[in-house]
């Protein structure tokens, strides 16, 4: 066996959750390479080389990569790909863009959001919002994966010495440019690696009362989240949603204040460690996957837990 | 310009979903079915460039059992020009359903394909991209705003990060996120006027097309659930617990 992983970067840096793709790897067995293509990403593939147990890093550096454009990008895994039995990337937008492309390019099926390896062939993945769990076994030669990220460690990023292979790879597509890319949240804690999350839902009222939950997040080293019905009613933006259509988190301790608890936010917070509800209905379906219930107003509560800590 | 709507029939989002005791799926029957969330907003994107002068016909497609036709009526009564029903009783991967709309993106030659970014029955978010790639075609997935501009559209994506905007080359895939638009709500009279709108429906066998699955579900089971906790009195109590029984700040 033989894993080709796909590194998620932005030129600089390489993406945690590429790190929890790797562990999937490892557990499938065999051979780890890794795939780093982007522009001016030299010190990208130097990091990638220091991650444990990885054989070799192929680099593709090349202006027509620098903002992995999915048609580009899918061409140059399915090349790639055919020297190996298992294609995976993490499950984030990055991965979820460009791995089913790459898959049909290779006329293989993708497994998507993969939380278990049971065997080389044999996997688990969440469907219908996390209300079952589907064992699946794929015969196809190549095995295209995306790897949901909380439910396998991050590998150490040090302690390899994997060789550095340079590629060079065909002419750009044309069939899309990348214009901008609006980033909100600034120096905030990044939702999905937070150790804590304050999330806030409908009950929040307006987004200008979400500053009662950033004012905790801040005192918690916290990242603040939101349900889907606080990012439909415009309270906050969209990158802030847990959920099954939005980010699927898993951290040590999830305050969900305000947030009734509907089948598809579950999707996105169950797997947290603790969960702490704060709701001034009793019945809220949030209660009954909380650790912690505090039937309250969350105005006068919240205030209240924010001067406690 | 002829949009091609793909869309689903999918388990009501609203109904949780039950696992067939024998461990083969999930239970469907007499469960309330409805057409997949981000569909809806695909069509109704579709919709809105039509009404805007941007398109001049919206096709809805669908792939599934009988009843699918329920869901392209469902679509029409939104205010699709015509459905196409591709009927099988088989259930199809993402790579077989997007062989077949490839098929039939090259019998209709649409300038323009939307999807919804996943189903909530499969969660695979797989379709739009595999067609893109079948077709040659540019892509853009997960998008909140969409604008026509002749031969290029501009994009905006909602990705980890928060807002990408990318500029693709028609014609293109195209896969939607809920917040593109709030799709209308059918009244009494469309439904009526659905029903004398063209529905072809073809066989999926009568195509010849290779829609073997690559994957074999062994099991589907339903997850350990996790049990209520307690409810504490207060806020003081609250701080208690987590420094003191979860540890946890």
């Amino acid at each position: 066996m033989s894993n080709l992983v796909i590194v998620e970067h932005d030129n600089n840096e390489i993406a945690v959750a590429t790190l929890n793709a790797i562990t999937a790897a490892k557990q499938i067995g065999g051979d780890i390479d890794l795939l780093v293509a982007g522009e001016n990403c030299q010190t990208v593939a130097d990091s990638a080389a220091q991650i444990a147990g990885v054989a070799t890093v192929k680099v593709v550096d090349n202006a027509m990569f620098g903002h992995h454009m999915a048609e580009n990008l899918a061409l140059l895994i399915a090349d790639v790909a055919k020297g190996y039995t298992h294609v995976l990337a993490s499950a984030t937008t990055f991965g979820k863009n460009i791995m089913p492309r790459a898959s049909a390019l290779l006329d293989v099926a993708q497994i998507s959001e993969i939380v278990e390896v049971k065997s080389p062939d044999t996997f688990v993945r969440p469907i219908y919002a996390g209300n079952a769990l589907a064992t699946v076994q794929s015969s196809d030669v190549i095995k295209v994966i995306t790897v949901r990220t909380i439910k396998f460690e991050a590998a150490a990023s040090t302690g390899g010495s994997a060789a550095i292979e340079p590629l060079t790879y065909g002419s750009d597509s044309g069939l899309s440019s990348w214009i901008s890319q609006a980033v909100s949240g600034g120096d905030k804690v990044e939702l999905t690696s937070a150790g804590i999350v304050v999330s806030g839902g409908r009950g929040m009222q307006n987004g200008e009362n979400f500053k009662l939950l950033q004012s905790v997040a801040d005192k918690l080293g916290a990242a603040v989240g939101a349900s889907r019905a606080a990012v439909d009613s415009g309270f906050v933006s969209n990158e802030l949603q847990v959920g099954q259509t939005g980010k699927v988190i898993a951290p040590d301790l999830y305050i969900a204040v305000g947030i009734s608890g509907a089948i598809q936010h579950l999707a996105g917070m169950k797997e947290s460690k603790v969960i702490v509800a704060i709701n001034n209905d009793s019945e809220a379906p949030i209660f009954q996957v909380s650790d912690y219930g505090l039937v309250a107003d969350l105005f006068e509560a919240v205030p209240e837990f924010d001067s406690a800590l | 310009m002829k949009v091609l709507v793909c869309v689903k029939r999918v388990l009501d989002p609203q109904v949780k979903a039950r696992v067939k005791s024998d461990g083969s799926g999930v239970d469907l029957s007499n469960a309330k079915m409805t057409m997949n969330p981000f569909c809806e907003n695909a069509l109704e994107e579709a919709l809105r460039l039509r009404e805007a002068g941007l398109a001049d016909e919206v096709v809805v497609v669908s792939v599934g059992g009988g009843k699918t036709q329920e869901t392209l009526r469902h679509g029409l009564a939104m205010g699709a020009d015509r459905a196409i029903n591709i009927t099988t009783e088989e259930a199809l991967e993402p790579l077989a359903i997007a062989r077949v709309l490839k098929h039939i993106v090259d019998q209709e030659l649409p300038g323009l394909v939307l999807a919804g970014k996943q189903a909530i029955d499969g969660d695979s978010n797989q379709t739009a991209q595999m067609l893109a790639g079948m077709l040659g075609w540019s892509q853009s997935t997960f998008i909140s705003e969409l604008k026509l501009d002749g031969d290029t559209a501009t994009t905006t994506r909602e990705v980890d990060a928060g807002l990408e905007t990318i500029s693709v080359k028609m014609p293109a895939v195209v896969s939607v996120d809920l917040r593109l638009n709030e799709p209308r709500y059918v009244k009494l009279p469309d439904v009526m006027k659905a029903k004398r709108k063209p529905m072809d429906t073809i066989e999926l066998d009568s195509l010849g097309l290779d829609t073997a699955n690559r994957l074999t579900v062994l099991e589907v089971v339903e997850p350990e659930g996790r049990s209520a906790g307690i409810i504490v009195a207060n806020v003081a109590e609250l701080v208690d617990k987590l420094r003191n029984e979860a540890k946890v700040i």
